[in-house]
């Protein structure tokens, strides 16, 4: 062990390291998820609700079950990137924590916050590469592992 | 000239003091426990259209401040020492542009405003230099786009993280009689002791901050009381704990220790975590409270130790450990 401090060894100092971190508030942290991401998917399956009821069917345009899914991702996408414009999604990520990155709101707020940062950059070299820094990884790994599945399902079936 | 006492602490012999000092922060730093103590703040953009160019702002403001506070022109200022942590220090080139004063810029991440110091010191120790302004710089949303994630990223933090301190810092040097004397400065040696989260940085440095302040003791044959202050750079809640865990366990009991990263927020009302961090932090604590408590009477004899974590975003990912430095100056009333 090279350096001024003998009495003290790497692991040694591991140990003390870690007894002194504070650790994160595991329970509150899990409530606040469920409840903000329990929140978020309420205000989803309103939005589907009102899309699919008669009244909506009647005065605007009568969606089947697919169709009204696709258009509530569509808004809920929306609303992520919406309140990350006007920086407040990132606000509510600090208490909601998992439970604002897990729907589909957190993926939106994941391309719309770096396409906000790197705009200093240019809209190619900044914009353009580096909007997938964050959503990249779940891009694919998420199209490969359905690849994947798909595959053992097709072969199993 | 600079006279080595022991193994890495070097004696001022021509006097250096500390003429002036100014500091520009940010916002929460001015709402922060030592508001009071900073003359001027403006938003981490400083008006400017990215972060970087609000840093330069900032570290073209603590030097605009200091000159016109001195009265001196940029004419007799014999060069300034400046780092930052963007890529390749160009917050301090950029901010320093038009100073027309001869520039090094140094880096030695958080410790830089020791570094700083201490080759000011030794510049004007050395008999060339005369006046000498050493200064460093941070920002926060700067700090997180280069090492973290975007500022609109919504997610959460673990208590250990630290929160870069936005400002810059600047301490005119010079070799004419002032209250307060610099008498010696320790150099940092690297230490390593594997610690890879770059979420936990006060436990990467606090041995570095316990080596240098151990061999400064020892090389000059004192104990942490021959001093009214140590004061660490960024250690934060956690590795201020830590490192007089450290000094204990070898000996040299600490009792009169501060941080900068620890004073600069209040962690219960400011969601700082673990306290402040960054270039800046040491820079603008060191040039308000510190020095005009000094200046004021409250301590006549202080260690800075800036404190400082070698790492680069490709070496975290790469899982490199992160390494510590810190860099010792003691500041003296006559």
């Amino acid at each position: 062990m090279s350096g001024n401090l003998e009495h003290l060894t790497e692991k040694q100092y591991q140990v003390m390291a870690s007894s002194k971190e504070q650790k994160s508030k595991l329970w509150k942290d899990c409530m606040m998820a469920f409840l903000f991401g329990g929140l978020i998917c309420i205000i989803a399956q309103t939005i589907k609700d009102f899309l699919l009821s008669s009244y909506f069917a009647e005065n605007v345009y009568g969606f089947d079950e697919e169709g009204a899914a696709a258009i509530t991702t569509m808004i809920m996408v929306f609303l992520g990137a919406f309140l990350t414009a006007i920086n407040v999604y990132d606000n509510l990520g600090r208490i909601a924590g998992a439970g604002s990155a897990v729907p589909i709101t957190g993926f939106a707020n994941s391309i719309v916050s770096p396409a906000m940062e790197f705009r200093s950059e240019g809209h190619i070299l900044g914009v353009g590469a580096q909007m997938f820094i964050v959503a990249g990884p779940v891009l694919v790994y998420g199209t490969s592992s359905a690849v994947l599945v798909g595959l053992l399902y097709f072969l199993l079936k | 000239m600079a006279q080595k006492t022991g193994k890495q602490t070097y004696l001022i012999t021509r006097p250096v003091y500390v003429k002036n000092a100014a500091s520009v922060v940010g916002p929460r730093e001015k709402a922060g426990p030592l508001g009071k103590y900073f003359e001027a703040w403006e938003d981490e953009d400083f008006g400017e259209d990215t972060w970087e160019k609000g840093e330069s702002r900032f570290v073209g403001a603590a030097l605009t401040s200091l000159l016109t506070k001195e009265k001196v022109s940029s004419d007799e200022i014999d060069c300034v020492l400046s780092g930052d942590l963007e890529n390749q220090c160009t917050a301090s080139s950029c901010g320093l542009k038009d100073s027309n004063i001869p520039y090094f810029g140094v880096f030695g991440a958080c410790s830089t405003m020791g570094e700083s110091l201490a080759l000011g010191t030794l510049l004007v120790d050395g008999g060339g230099f005369h006046n000498v302004i050493c200064m460093t710089s941070s920002n926060f949303c700067a700090a997180e786009k280069q090492f973290r994630f975007p500022m609109e990223l919504g997610g959460q933090r673990p208590p250990t993280a630290q929160c870069t301190v936005t400002g810059a810092g600047a301490i005119l040097l010079t070799d004419t009689p002032c209250k307060t004397r610099i008498t010696h400065v320790t150099p940092g040696i690297i230490e390593n002791y594997q610690i890879k989260d770059a979420n936990n940085m006060g436990a990467a440095m606090a041995p570095a901050c316990a080596s240098t302040v151990k061999m400064h003791l020892m090389d000059l044959g004192r104990t942490a009381a021959d001093y009214d202050l140590i004061v660490s750079g960024d250690l934060g809640i956690l590795g201020g704990g830590l490192f007089k865990e450290i000094m204990e366990l070898h000996g040299y009991p600490v009792s009169n220790h501060k941080d900068c990263g620890e004073l600069i927020f209040d962690p219960k009302t400011q969601d700082t975590f673990s306290g402040g961090s960054g270039c800046g932090c040491s820079a603008v604590v060191l040039a308000s409270y510190i020095l005009r408590e000094m200046n004021a009477g409250r301590w006549n004899r202080v260690l800075f130790v800036a404190t400082g974590a070698l790492m680069s975003p490709v070496s975290v990912k790469q899982g490199d450990p992160i390494l510590g430095i810190a860099h010792g100056v003691v500041f003296e009333n006559l």
